[in-house]
């Protein structure tokens, strides 16, 4: 049997990767089916919905033309192309989206991530990350304008002069107040991650902390 | 019988191996080599602030990272794969493949799979606002993202998915059809290779379908884990591992030391790898118990590492000289310590303690590194100076270049593994100790320059290769060549 043609397709080659898959996948799969999945549409919630007003207002053109109205709708269609571009331009290279209960991550970041957070939509594939060159996102949401992001995406060296993030001028029309339909569904995305949350997370806090412990 | 006669009823080696093919694929996988080390050059430049192509968007260093690991593992690493397994599954076998007409076109196939994926990853993400794109994915109700997928090593745009499987089942048909010819015991080489045909179908099926259009959320991760490490496990693996039963006893002229180690190492490995998934995401959602199974096959597969490694030791035992004056037995041993020296790593990484630090660090980089270049890319830079000789009915142009390439490949990854585990423990230690994540990035500056320089010298080592492979071939042409040789010689 060891030798086997037979044994060697049937028992290793198939057989143990089904065994595998049961175990690693099938398990987690059943404890989770209860989970529904959420919509785009069905994550929006009204800190989201207050960005992306804000949004509307700050880029009144760039938002017309290439997003319209701040309607639900469209904040969930921008969201999709949000997460288009954070996977394609290969953020989640450099950004994880978890915040592990170790390694006092909970301290910098907030809550420790939870299941039901990834299930939706716009986990799949989810966006756990295996690289951290920059810091997780998972709690990004409303920590930083969206004027902000806009400039930081455009040049980070603008805001944050040693930073190695690479810059994306095209997700703009030349400048960073002009942003483009990638550009506005990018911020829209990012304004997302952690939004579902009660609380923002307690980087002051943290900043407080620090500011005691330096003096 | 005498040894004329057995010559003469076997079938010659012409007959039997496509040579051109397998040249075609060398040359096809080096040319990817080159472009996944100019990727990673330039995200090792961008991380430095030294990239000069910032603001252009289709060399967008996010992007390129994505194509030097693709290019690396479905470019290089599945192109020199294919090129060996025309070499030793008919000569194994003493059959054809299944159809030569099916090699030439799988050929094709697989160089605009992989174009494909690298065109996708390039320029997809630039068209994704199209209207048309928008109104498609409404009409369908799916995702239509032209670039990359959200899955390391798995980013293979979703529209080359099905074609992909489709090259990976021919290319099943076309070995598996041999080996069901071939008559007599399986030697280990062939374990490893029927195992790896299906291992990869799977694996890539349930890697690319799945957690894009079936799964969310924590299950999709745990997928997600088993896919990057069953990609790594049972398809790079075992194709690497069949090579070098394969070509150590030849090289040596000696049989395996153990048959018996040969077969625990193999039942090991299939029994152990693929229950590992999960270890890429320890301090996950994914339930614990699940966690601590993964971390727990791992530390047994280290075992069964150990058993295959000693057995290619007790190989060599008596012969040792031949690491020296032999390049291509320098390259595989070398190859083999490198592949202890990871597994080893992997034994301690994979353990909660050492998670809470090196997760989501440079430590992580480091070993990859060390696991592509350092040990799979060396047994196929070893196979490919043993075999270029005989494919090209030429001598090396230059023993020289060889050694240099040897001596840059193995020093350049092994500094970049080191300076890369270091570079993840500071990380860890910057970040757990919640000083502001600036410090983290600038502190990780020495480390990441020396990767480059590490980096230059693995390029620097290959561009010998090349220069030597072209004069080699426009060399003289040696008067005997193995074509008329009997199969088995
Ligand atoms: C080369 C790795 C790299 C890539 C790729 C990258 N980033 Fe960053 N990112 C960083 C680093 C390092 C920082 C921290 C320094 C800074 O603020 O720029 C950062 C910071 C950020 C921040 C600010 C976090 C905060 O609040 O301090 C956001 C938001 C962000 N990145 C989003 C993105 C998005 C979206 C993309 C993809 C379009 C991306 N990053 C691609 C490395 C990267
Ligand atoms: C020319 C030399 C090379 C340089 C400068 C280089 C540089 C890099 C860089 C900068 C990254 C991204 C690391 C990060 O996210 O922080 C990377 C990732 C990676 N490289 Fe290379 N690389 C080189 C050659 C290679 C080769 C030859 C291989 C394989 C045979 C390889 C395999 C990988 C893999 C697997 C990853 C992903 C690591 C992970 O996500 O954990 N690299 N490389």
């Amino acid at each position: 049997m060891f030798e086997s043609k037979a044994g060697i397709l049937f028992i290793a080659g198939i057989g143990f990767f089904a065994f595998a898959f049961l175990s690693n996948a099938v398990v987690p799969m059943v404890m989770y089916k209860d989970l529904p999945e959420q919509t785009a549409e069905q994550v929006v919630n009204d800190k989201l919905m207050y960005q992306f007003d804000e949004l509307s207002r700050r880029y009144p053109g760039a938002f017309r033309e290439h997003i319209g109205e701040p309607t639900v709708e469209n904040c969930a269609d921008a969201l999709r192309l949000g997460k288009q571009v954070y996977v394609g331009e290969g953020c989640w290279h450099c950004h994880s989206q978890f915040v592990r209960p170790v390694s006092n991550d909970s301290k910098r970041f907030g809550q420790v991530s939870e299941t039901w957070e990834y299930q939706n939509e716009l986990q799949r594939p989810v966006m756990f990350g295996t690289r951290r060159v920059g810091p997780d996102l998972s709690r990004e949401g409303g920590r930083r304008g969206s004027d902000w992001h806009a400039v930081h995406f455009f040049k980070p060296k603008m805001v944050s002069p040693d930073s190695p993030m690479p810059e994306y001028p095209w997700l703009f029309d030349g400048a960073p107040d002009q942003p483009n339909g990638r550009g506005l569904a990018l911020i829209t995305y990012v304004q997302w991650l952690g939004s579902w949350l009660d609380t923002y997370p307690y980087y002051e806090e943290l900043d407080a902390e620090k500011m005691e412990e330096s003096f | 019988m005498s040894s004329e006669t057995v010559a003469e009823t076997l079938p010659r080696h012409a007959d039997l191996v496509e040579e051109r093919l397998v040249r075609w694929y060398f040359l096809a996988a080096i040319s990817y080599m080159l472009i996944s080390m100019l990727g990673g050059i330039l995200m090792a430049l961008q991380l430095i602030h030294w990239n000069p192509l910032t603001s252009w968007e289709i060399f967008s260093a996010g992007r390129w990272r994505m194509v030097h690991t693709n290019a690396i593992a479905y470019g290089f690493l599945a192109n020199a794969f294919l090129g060996t397994l025309h070499w030793v599954v008919p000569r194994l076998t003493l059959q054809k493949v299944a159809s030569v007409k099916l090699s030439y076109f799988i050929f094709a196939a697989w160089q605009l799979i992989v174009l494909g994926t690298a065109a996708g990853i390039i320029i997809g993400p630039t068209l994704q606002d199209q209207e048309w794109i928008a109104s498609l994915a409404r009409n369908w109700h799916m995702e239509m993202s032209l670039g990359a997928q959200g899955l390391e090593w798995g980013e293979t745009p979703f529209w080359v998915d099905p074609i992909a499987l489709l090259g990976l089942a021919l290319v099943a048909i076309n070995f598996l059809t041999p080996i069901a010819k071939a008559k007599g015991p399986m030697y280990v080489t062939l374990w490893y290779y029927m195992a790896a045909f299906v291992w990869t179908f799977l694996t890539y099926a349930m890697g690319n379908f799945l957690p894009q259009y079936a799964l969310t959320g924590t299950s999709a991760g745990a997928v997600g884990g088993l896919f990057i490490h069953d990609l790594v496990g049972l398809f790079v693996t075992p194709l690497g591992w069949g090579l070098m039963y394969y070509i150590v006893p030849i090289i040596l002229q000696k049989p395996i030391w153990s048959h018996g180690l040969s077969l625990v190492g193999f039942w090991g490995l299939a029994f152990f790898y693929p229950l590992q998934g999960i270890h890429h995401f320890l301090y996950t959602p994914i339930p614990m118990f699940l966690q601590y199974g993964a971390i727990i096959s791992t530390i047994a597969v280290e075992f069964v590492v150990a058993t295959v490694v000693i057995n290619f030791m007790g190989t060599l035992w008596g012969d040792g000289r031949k690491v020296v004056t032999n390049l291509p037995i320098r390259w595989f041993y070398t190859g083999m310590i490198f592949y202890f020296i990871t597994c080893f790593q992997c034994a301690l990484q994979v353990t909660l303690t050492f998670q809470k630090l090196i997760h989501f660090t440079d430590w992580v980089v480091g070993h990859a590194h060390l696991v592509m270049f350092g040990v799979f890319s060396m047994w196929i830079f070893g196979t490919m100076t043993f075999l270029f000789p005989r494919l090209l009915g030429r001598e090396w142009y230059s023993r020289k270049l060889c050694e240099i390439h040897f001596w840059c490949s193995a020093v350049g990854v092994f500094i970049m593994f080191l300076d890369l585990g270091l570079a993840g423990v500071f990380q860890g230690f910057y970040w757990s100790s919640l000083q502001p994540w600036d410090v983290s990035v600038d502190g990780s500056q020495p480390f990441w320059i020396t990767r480059l320089f590490a980096g230059l010298t693995m390029f620097v080592g290959f561009l010998c290769f090349l220069y030597n492979l072209h004069m080699t071939y426009r060399g003289e042409q040696r008067a005997s060549s193995t074509a008329a040789v009997p199969a088995t010689a």
